[in-house]
């Protein structure tokens, strides 16, 4: 399955969201077109968002490094970056690589445009 | 001798199918379903970062993945054709605790991916072995099987 994203902004009671939709698998070949579309939020200057993570099927470390990228480029802006998950076995990934420490995982979009600092 | 032999040229795209088939056979093996996400995620790790080797090195050969069933166990070799690229690996895999006393922000899109595949495959297979050569690399994982499984 190839990588499907979509995105919307969401009012939440910090401000706008950003909330990047992403379903199907982020790999190695498809990982770049996700960098490409948070390279271009920010450079639009959407700089709070919300990566939506319930659809996707399967990530490895290159997509986590696309995440790590995108929060390093929101941060620069005192943007945010957070991430919605309740899969076991995406979240397992997470784990493995100490990043549960890095992004706040939320357990649903709502929860997440909500969020503050 | 190996059950199933898979060699594709160094192309992200190619991944994926190499996911797929490690997955087929791993479960034809008696690999237990549980497993077999990691199973998945650990040879797209060692896949891509054969990749990203052959590539950043201009390496024209392919990626070859040898995928065994054994009597108790099922494993999967990943090699790579780039001399002495398995020397790092082996140090960055040989030293506990490395990954965890570098700072995760560190990784950036490009920058540091290897030795976060490296740690991905590390975190979940307890039986992995990364070696270098003068011909390439290879990184082995094994799975236990459970041949009872097959018939269930």
């Amino acid at each position: 399955m190839d990588l499907s994203l979509s995105t919307r902004t969401v009012t939440g009671v910090g401000g706008d969201r950003t909330v990047v939709e992403v379903g199907g698998e982020i790999d190695v070949y498809t990982a770049p077109k996700l960098r490409e579309q948070l390279v271009e939020l920010v450079n639009d200057g959407s700089y709070h968002l919300v990566v939506d993570m319930e659809g996707v099927d399967f990530l490895d470390s290159t997509g986590l490094g696309v995440l790590v990228g995108g929060l390093k480029r929101v941060r620069a802006h005192e943007g945010s970056l957070r991430l919605v998950c309740n899969q076991e076995r995406i979240l397992k990934i997470f784990r493995i690589t100490g990043l549960t420490k890095v992004f706040p995982i939320h357990t649903s979009v709502d929860e997440a445009v909500n969020a503050v600092d | 001798m190996a059950t199933v032999e898979l060699r594709f040229s160094a192309q992200p795209e190619h991944v994926r199918t190499a996911r797929l088939v490690a997955a087929a056979v791993a479960r034809r093996a008696g690999v237990n379903e549980a497993v077999l996400d990691e199973v998945r995620l650990a040879v797209g790790e060692a896949c891509s970062r054969a990749v990203g080797l052959h590539r950043s090195n201009g390496v024209t050969t392919p990626i070859r993945v040898v995928l065994t069933e054994e009597e108790k166990a099922f494993s999967i070799e990943v090699g790579d054709e780039v001399p002495g690229a398995g020397v790092a690996a082996a140090d960055a895999v040989g030293v506990p605790g490395a990954r965890s006393a570098a700072p995760a922000e560190d990784f950036d899109d490009a920058d540091g991916e290897d030795e976060m595949g490296l740690a991905v495959i590390r975190g979940l297979v307890d039986d992995v072995e990364v070696s270098a050569g003068a011909d390439g690399g290879t990184i082995r994982m094994s799975w236990p099987t459970s041949p009872a499984d097959i018939l269930s």
